[in-house]
């Protein structure tokens, strides 16, 4: 496996820190006066999303990690596992609980999702942007109120609950920024 | 835009070139009014600073005087040449020198920089920090600065007393502090770990609004500084050495000189074996700096100070790019 010594750190770089795939935040050279110089890196542990502060000797090296970003499309689920697949090479991948995360309340079948693969195991997975998702439960809407600017909940086909606008009823299809979790307006079919 | 078409532009703008441009006239004024002389030495040298740390570029010449042709160090520092001056009989001087250092690149350093160091026959380490702290306030602005000892800085900002610790207390310190230790083992380890603690935890708090001079610092540091012997006062042996610190940055580091060649030359070969163990390359020592302090090197203290830092402080500035028309990405 590749290795990364402290010059050729920068944001973005895959590494394994503690047996965890990283993703190099920033790296910052110190030195004092006449002694030894050091590199000061923040880095994103791609399992947890946590991000850690480690001080390096200049020089040293850290072994790559074979982290790979991609996209797939969303199969389904059975329960334990979310199953997907490549559209270009339809080699099938399934996710857990840990890699899928807070995404699960967004996927739909056919999406295509960022998957990220360690050793070619899904480490997490990000939902499209933009979700169209169809309203299965929902006080009723009223009518003619568009402008009110009253909300309240609304549940989704994939389970997601989100604040709607009133005048929005069960069946309709809705356009939802899955980065914040809010209604963007009404999706045309 | 295609690199070329950006690449080609300075880093600093307008505003940071003439900063820059008053404060080297206001420098050579402050000097001038005090009697101090301005030098040039040369910036290739035969023999490099031996400190373990520091890491020289080379160059070669070949020609007249050197048909075989000769590997040239370019100064981390104009020291050498400097105390040769002042053994000479050059009474106070002072120099704007570029120097380069291999290896160091980032937000607050360059390859190639400027360095201000002057030389003053008389005075010791305190006095210097006097004059130091004058040429600061008159600079930047700055209020009269702090001095804090090296031990204090640790105990104050680490609650540790320094020079008792063990290795072991030291080096858990390091790591509870982020460090992701090597693999070195005693007196090396103990060093990295003061090296970390003060680079990373401590100097990112000193010299908050004024400028903090701290001073007596280990012996290990001592480079090319004097050494007090343990005494009454103090059971250790600590360097009469101080560096300067402001806003979180490291400014200035001076020394009160050592003068004995025969102690020059048994440091020197202690950095040498110390790169040998390394793995560095072996590098000569500068035996015309040493005959220099065997003539006699009057008492005196020197202090160099980043001027691309001063520059920074002064006008606000985060990255050293903005200071410098071209930074090494757009040599």
């Amino acid at each position: 496996m590749a290795a990364y010594s402290t010059n050729e750190f920068k944001s973005g770089l895959k590494v394994m820190m503690d047996g965890d795939p990283c993703s190099i935040v920033e790296n910052e050279f110190v030195k004092p006066g006449k002694g030894q110089a050091f590199n000061r890196v923040k880095l994103r542990n791609l399992k947890t999303g946590r991000v850690i502060d480690r001080t390096f000797k200049s020089g040293e090296t850290l072994e790559a990690a074979d982290v790979l970003e991609t996209q797939l499309q969303y199969l389904y689920s059975d329960g334990e596992f979310w199953h997907f697949m490549s559209p270009e090479t339809f080699e099938q991948y399934s996710a857990d609980g840990a890699a899928v995360g807070d995404a699960a309340k967004w996927l739909k079948e056919q999406d295509i999702c960022t998957v990220t693969l360690w050793n070619g195991v899904p480490l997490s997975v990000a939902p499209p942007n933009f979700v169209t998702l169809k309203v299965t439960e929902t006080d009723p809407g009223l009518r003619g109120d568009t402008s009110s600017g009253g909300n309240k909940p609304a549940t989704l086909e994939t389970g997601a609950v989100v604040r709607v606008p009133l005048f929005i009823d069960v069946g309709e299809v809705l356009k939802i920024d899955t980065r914040t979790g809010e209604y963007v307006e009404r999706a045309k079919e | 835009m295609a690199e070329a078409e950006t690449r080609w532009r300075p880093t600093a703008n307008r505003r940071a070139l003439e900063a820059r441009a008053r404060l080297l006239a206001d420098i050579r004024r402050f000097f001038a009014e005090r009697g101090v002389l301005e030098v040039e030495t040369p910036i290739l040298a035969t023999a490099p600073a031996t400190a373990p740390h520091l890491h020289s570029l080379t160059t070669h010449y070949q020609g007249p005087q050197n048909p075989e042709g000769q590997r040239l160090f370019l100064q981390t520092s104009p020291e050498h040449a400097m105390k040769r001056l002042l053994a000479a009989g050059s009474g106070p001087i002072y120099q704007l020198a570029r120097v380069f250092r291999n290896g160091e690149s980032g937000r607050r350093h360059n390859p190639e920089f400027t360095l201000l160091e002057w030389y003053r026959p008389g005075f010791d380490h305190w006095a210097l920090m006097e004059e130091v702290d004058i040429f600061l306030s008159l600079l930047l602005g700055t209020p009269k600065g702090e001095r804090l000892s090296y031990g204090e800085a640790f105990q104050h900002y680490l609650e540790v007393d320094v020079f008792a610790a063990s290795h072991k207390v030291l080096e858990g310190l390091a790591r509870a502090h982020g460090f992701q230790g090597g693999t070195e083992k005693g007196e090396e380890a103990r060093q990295i770990a003061l090296d970390f603690l003060m680079a990373a935890v401590i100097e990112p708090q000193l010299g908050q609004g004024r400028p903090c001079f701290v001073y007596d610092y280990p012996a290990s540091e001592a480079q090319l500084a004097r050494v007090r012997p343990p005494s009454k006062a103090c059971s250790v042996s600590l360097a009469e050495r101080f560096e300067v610190y402001l806003n979180g940055m490291e400014l200035a580091n001076g020394y009160h000189e050592l003068s004995d060649a025969a102690e020059q030359r048994q440091r020197f070969q202690a950095d040498l074996a110390h790169r040998k163990a390394r793995g560095l390359e072996e590098v000569p020592l500068d035996e015309l700096l040493l005959a220099a302090l065997a003539q006699g090197l009057p008492d005196c203290a020197g202090v160099a100070l980043g001027v691309d830092r001063l520059l920074m402080l002064l006008l606000g500035s985060l990255h050293i790019e903005e200071v410098l028309a071209f930074p090494v990405d757009r040599i």
